[in-house]
């Protein structure tokens, strides 16, 4: 893995990952080109604007998991660059929502986040989205502090549940895929909270090491 | 007046598509180098045809009643975007895999409240009446619509065969099942059989179409060979499809959407863009192949037909 890491560090690598995020975004303006949209292109258009989105935020959501799990530090280098990738999407699914779908009504658009609980949640998750991709600069880490800066970028956590629900409330009947994004972001999501758990049961019992918070074991 | 005679021709009789598009392939391939060829890709194409045997067969028909003079949806529309949940959920499962159900032979069950309960086979429904196309509007309760020139009859034709009894005041309709040749329906999320139903006098209603084609051909496993229902001042979801069975029946019959979300799907199911899907409005529509939504019309744009059908009733509560 340390060759890998070594390949991943290279500055030159980000190019060709920032192209292949792009792939999707070029596979639908190629389709849309040559007829391949089906009958509903519109439709199909935000379906894929959509799912994208959710994958992007599922991968986004494993670099901390991954990079620990293969030992690949250098994967962090990737993680800004995807989750924006995840914002670029969602803003593609909003535009098609808010032009394509209600051609710029907005008393139509606030009408159906204020009663369509499956768009109130996803309009949630977009909302979200937005100052961790104003926020994603070094300068703005600098600005807020690292401690704040994680803090506020935990609500890519929410943004991703928000994400998983919104689909889930808006397929008829077959909830397959709504499942399959509800298990990746459940299991990213468990995976942090049981790294906090070692993390906090390690440094309880490290010698030499002030704990931070007294626990029930210590009363 | 124009009376036509029924086509006399019987169902099974008919040369699927399949077949001569298979003779063909067959021919080429014999052409191309003979008995070595019949191996691979050719060979599984010549056993199982595929997609290219969905189309259908040509069916003669006279200009029916209540057409529209919209633009007709292209007929790689109607037949690539459907709803047909025993055959997948996705818009474009059912057009991939529904190319080997078997709609021959076929016969419809009459049953219940009725004074002479029968099976009816394909030959027997395509002589029944004259064949008539029918231009309609149908509109998904997803908010997208398409315009079809279906080929049918009034299925008042049918029920006036098989004399309802006086207690009969609602129809039943059931779609076929065969967990073999829909595997990809336990997935749906919905249970199968498919049932539907109408009001006796809703069923009775000339709009109400029993059909067995359209754009002049037999219809496509995808759109609901070899027989179905087109009620088309309802959500299409009403338009209950491979009929397999109808019973008369005395009390208000379980439909299937309704089964699975009451709050959703009623029983009535009327075009109506007053009253709203819970998750959506039903106020605009899309039609295939345009840009800009359209405005819904009430009861799909039949409302001088059919409004008298639901004098004094609330619409907003019978949705």
């Amino acid at each position: 893995m340390n060759g890998l890491n070594k390949f991943l560090s290279q500055r030159w690598v980000k190019a060709p990952v920032w192209l292949l995020c792009l792939t999707p975004l070029g596979l639908l303006g190629w389709n849309a080109l040559h007829d391949g949209l089906g009958a509903n292109p519109i439709e199909f258009i935000t379906h894929a604007t959509g799912d994208w989105t959710l994958r992007f935020l599922v991968i986004t959501l494993a670099v901390t998991p991954l990079r620990q799990l293969l030992g690949l530090p250098a994967l962090i280098r990737y993680r800004r660059l995807l989750g924006l990738f995840a914002f670029f999407y969602g803003v593609l699914h909003f535009t098609t929502y808010i032009w394509l779908d209600k051609f710029f009504d907005l008393a139509e658009m606030w009408k159906d986040v204020a009663i369509r609980r499956y768009i109130t949640v996803g309009f949630a998750a977009f909302v979200l989205m937005i100052p961790l991709a104003v926020t994603s600069t070094v300068g703005w880490i600098r600005r807020l502090g690292g401690r704040r800066w994680q803090l506020l970028h935990r609500a890519i956590y929410v943004s991703a549940i928000c994400g998983v629900v919104h689909y889930w409330w808006l397929v008829k009947s077959d909830v397959r895929q709504p499942l399959l994004y509800a298990f990746l972001v459940g299991i990213l999501l468990l995976w942090r909270a049981g790294a906090w758990l070692v993390d906090r049961h390690s440094r309880g019992n490290a010698p030499g090491v002030r704990r931070e918070m007294p626990t029930a074991e210590s009363a | 007046m124009l009376i036509r005679k029924a086509p006399d021709l019987k169902y099974s009789e008919v040369t699927p598509k399949s077949a001569y598009l298979n003779r063909r392939s067959f021919l080429t391939a014999v052409g191309l180098g003979g008995g070595a060829l019949l191996a691979g890709g050719a060979a599984s194409e010549l056993l199982s045809p595929s997609l290219r045997a969905l189309a259908g067969t040509k069916l003669a028909a006279v200009k029916g009643p209540f057409n529209t003079d919209e633009k007709q949806t292209p007929y790689k529309d109607v037949t690539t975007y459907n709803n047909f949940y025993e055959f997948g959920t996705g818009k474009s499962d059912p057009a991939q895999n529904a190319g080997k159900f078997q709609t021959s032979p076929w016969s419809v069950s009459i049953e219940g409240e009725v004074k002479r309960p029968r099976k009816i086979t394909m030959d027997e429904i395509l002589k029944l009446a004259p064949l008539e196309e029918r231009i309609y509007r149908h509109r998904c309760v997803e908010t997208w619509s398409i315009v079809v020139p279906w080929i049918g009859y009034s299925f008042s034709a049918l029920i006036k065969q098989v004399e309802p009894a006086p207690d009969a005041k609602f129809v039943a309709f059931e779609t076929y099942y065969d967990r073999k040749q829909m595997p990809l329906g336990q997935w749906a999320g919905i249970s199968f059989p498919y049932v539907e139903g109408l009001r006796l006098d809703e069923a009775m209603h000339p709009l109400t179409l029993l059909c067995v084609g359209m754009y002049g051909e037999t219809l496509p496993n995808q759109n609901g060979a070899p027989v179905r229902i087109i009620v088309p001042w309802k959500y299409g979801f009403k338009s209950i499809k491979s009929l397999v069975r109808i019973r008369f029946t005395k009390d208000m019959p379980p439909t299937t959407w309704n089964l699975a979300a009451s709050g959703e799907y009623g029983f009535y199911s009327n075009v109506n863009p007053h009253v709203d899907h819970p998750r959506w409005s039903q106020a605009k529509e899309r039609r295939l192949g345009e840009f800009l939504k359209r405005d819904t019309l009430m009861f799909n744009g039949y409302g001088d037909q059919v409004a008298g059908l639901y004098g004094g009733m609330d619409l907003k509560k019978n949705y």
